[in-house]
């Protein structure tokens, strides 16, 4: 098993070569999470080991990202080279969206806005408990356009769950348009603190400042917390970058190739 | 039932820290027995159903067992995606606890009625679905089924003071409970509405026609070999259910018989109309699609005498 500590680049190297091999899509989404997972896996999260009952929890609530998660959970030697090498094969608990059948995922998502209502419960679930445990929820931008998700967030607001963090992938894109197009979010940061939850707004990629600003939450008392983290769909890959298409396509042999050099991964 | 299940679970609660109830604003004058006696263990989330299963499902995982209340369609059918996704794709001990089942909410209308709960939830892999027909049942499926390792739904009346004659308030998880005796044909129901089906058999009784009454109240374990061996011995059984008839305990007692393939006629009496605006009293609505007792009886002695002769005359 590998087990050192997860990089950005690792991470991308992970995301480009998996779904090459296994031919699918989510690319884009994938790579515009890639810093936040690295810095909630290199830094932030307190998981001794999967499945250890007093560990954070992380909810991976827009489960169209999860190869980013699966390449944190394989870099921190909790998946076998075997497991991620199933990847979208038949059989295997690594599939497109993450099930919590696999170590590590501690919830199954994929329908979006379910996974915030989850992490909430968790979270109360840690108070009621009297542990320090915290609980983080990584929604996309476009999640917010689904009802559910405030209730969520009102629900947490209301109880006061100093210790729930959600991180907002802003990368301004949805399956068929650009967020303000389909359904404008704006103003987003405003939003969520009109429901009284402690926002920040931060840089989804810089992962020095996200560490630094989730150091300083006040996770014991007061208000829910959330990141409004401003991310580039398809970050780090030129061609994909900001671009509506890589929500769904799979990578040529030339496009990735080109990916590749990019990144500075061996294909 | 409703408050004899609140009042069974608070005394669960005693002994079982795990339990948590949450409702969805709903319950007055009926989650009190919980309520008062474990408020910090008590959650009144709003109107928001999804987030309820939402959060059950999170405070499972870390070890509780939450329990989530409402009118039967907000505690089902609203939030069903969310049961799905949560507690039946993760197999956690999330009890979903709808009140009100069929048309027991009557005037209220068609969006308070619970008449497609039973066939969505018995349709889900491994949620047990419980579905008691009284008060004294309520309590012993309630105290069988609490702490199952996997998630579950109650589908509970209203009504805590009317008992079903020969019931005794049994039951028993993947078995179902036969209050009477018959040979000429069988009435096989679920919930509140039994009690129409045990008057059906005493006025058919009167025409000389020996009418049987099982009741389900399990799925999920659900009976198969009762049900076979009550199908392989008459030759007609009509199912009545204060649900729609495609999904509920019809559509069960025919899957029964078609895989087993018994010749057992079956007619399948619930809610069939579409509601189209119309409410009224629980007893309108139900008379209005034949499940009175008086037209129980009716359909039953109709079907039973257009049997063919060799059958009637074999038994």
């Amino acid at each position: 098993m590998n087990s050192s500590a997860p990089t950005p680049q690792a991470v991308r190297a992970i995301i480009l070569q998996q779904s090459k091999r296994a031919n699918v899509g989510h690319i884009g989404s994938a790579l515009s999470v890639a810093d936040i997972v690295t810095t909630l896996y290199g830094s932030v999260l307190n998981i001794p080991r999967p499945r250890e009952p007093d560990r954070d929890r992380f909810v991976l609530s827009k489960g169209h990202a999860a190869l980013a998660l699966y390449a944190v959970l394989y870099l921190k030697g909790w998946i076998s080279p075997e497991q991620l090498n199933s990847y979208c094969t038949d059989g295997t608990l690594l599939g497109v969206h993450p099930e919590h059948a696999l170590p590590g995922v501690d919830f199954s998502t994929g329908s979006l806005g379910q996974g915030l209502s989850m992490g909430a419960g968790a979270a109360l679930a840690a108070r009621l408990q009297g542990s320090t445990r915290r609980v983080f929820a990584l929604v996309s931008d476009a999640e917010c356009n689904e009802g559910s998700l405030w209730e969520a967030v009102m629900f947490a607001a209301q109880n006061q769950l100093a210790n729930l963090i959600a991180i907002v992938d802003v990368n301004g894109q949805q399956a068929l348009g650009y967020t303000h197009q389909v359904m404008d979010l704006a103003p987003l940061a405003d939003k969520w603190r009109s429901f009284r939850w402690d926002v920040h707004e931060v840089n989804g990629h810089d992962i020095v400042a996200m560490s630094q600003c989730i150091a300083e939450l006040n996770t014991a008392n007061g208000a829910p917390h959330v990141l409004i983290a401003r991310t580039t769909f398809g970050k780090g890959v030129s061609f994909m970058e900001s671009q509506i298409k890589w929500h769904y396509l799979p990578m040529s042999d030339a496009e990735y190739a080109t990916a590749c050099s990019e990144n500075g991964v061996t294909p | 039932m409703r408050d004899t299940f609140a009042r069974t679970l608070a005394e669960l609660a005693e002994h079982d820290p795990r339990i948590l109830l949450l409702t969805g604003d709903l319950g007055f004058m009926a989650l009190e027995p919980f309520s008062t006696k474990f408020p910090e263990r008590f959650f009144n989330v709003g109107v928001a159903e999804q987030n309820m299963v939402g959060v059950a499902t999170g405070l499972a995982e870390a070890g509780f067992i939450p329990f989530v209340y409402s009118i039967v369609t907000f505690a089902s059918v609203r939030p069903y995606e969310f049961i799905r996704n949560g507690p039946v794709l993760h197999r956690f001990p999330v009890r979903i606890v709808g009140v009100g089942a069929g048309v027991e909410y009557g005037s209220n209308g068609p969006s308070h009625y619970g008449v497609e709960d039973l066939g969505l939830m018995r349709m889900q892999p491994g949620l047990t679905v419980v579905a008691p027909a009284d008060s004294q049942q309520t309590r012993t499926a309630l105290c069988a089924t609490w702490d199952l390792p996997g998630p579950v739904y109650y589908r509970l009346g209203k009504d805590d003071k009317t008992i079903v004659p020969g019931l005794d308030g049994r039951f028993e998880l993947g078995r179902a409970q036969m209050i009477r005796e018959g040979i000429d044909l069988a009435f096989i129901t679920t919930g509140s509405i039994t009690n129409q089906a045990v008057a059906a058999a005493n006025q058919l009784a009167q025409d000389g026609i020996s009418a049987a009454v099982m009741v389900v109240a399990s799925f999920n374990p659900s009976p198969n070999n009762d049900l076979i061996e009550l199908l392989g011995r008459v030759p007609l059984v009509l199912t009545v259910e204060a649900h729609y008839t495609v999904g509920g305990i019809g559509s069960y007692v025919s899957e029964v018989a078609t895989e087993n393939g018994l010749p057992c006629r079956i007619i399948r009496c619930g809610i069939q109309e579409p509601f189209a605006g119309i409410s009224g009293s629980t007893r309108y609505i139900e008379q209005r699609n034949g499940l009175s007792a008086e037209a129980l009886a009716h359909t039953a002695r109709h079907a039973f005498h257009s049997l063919p002769t060799p059958i009637r005359e074999s038994l």
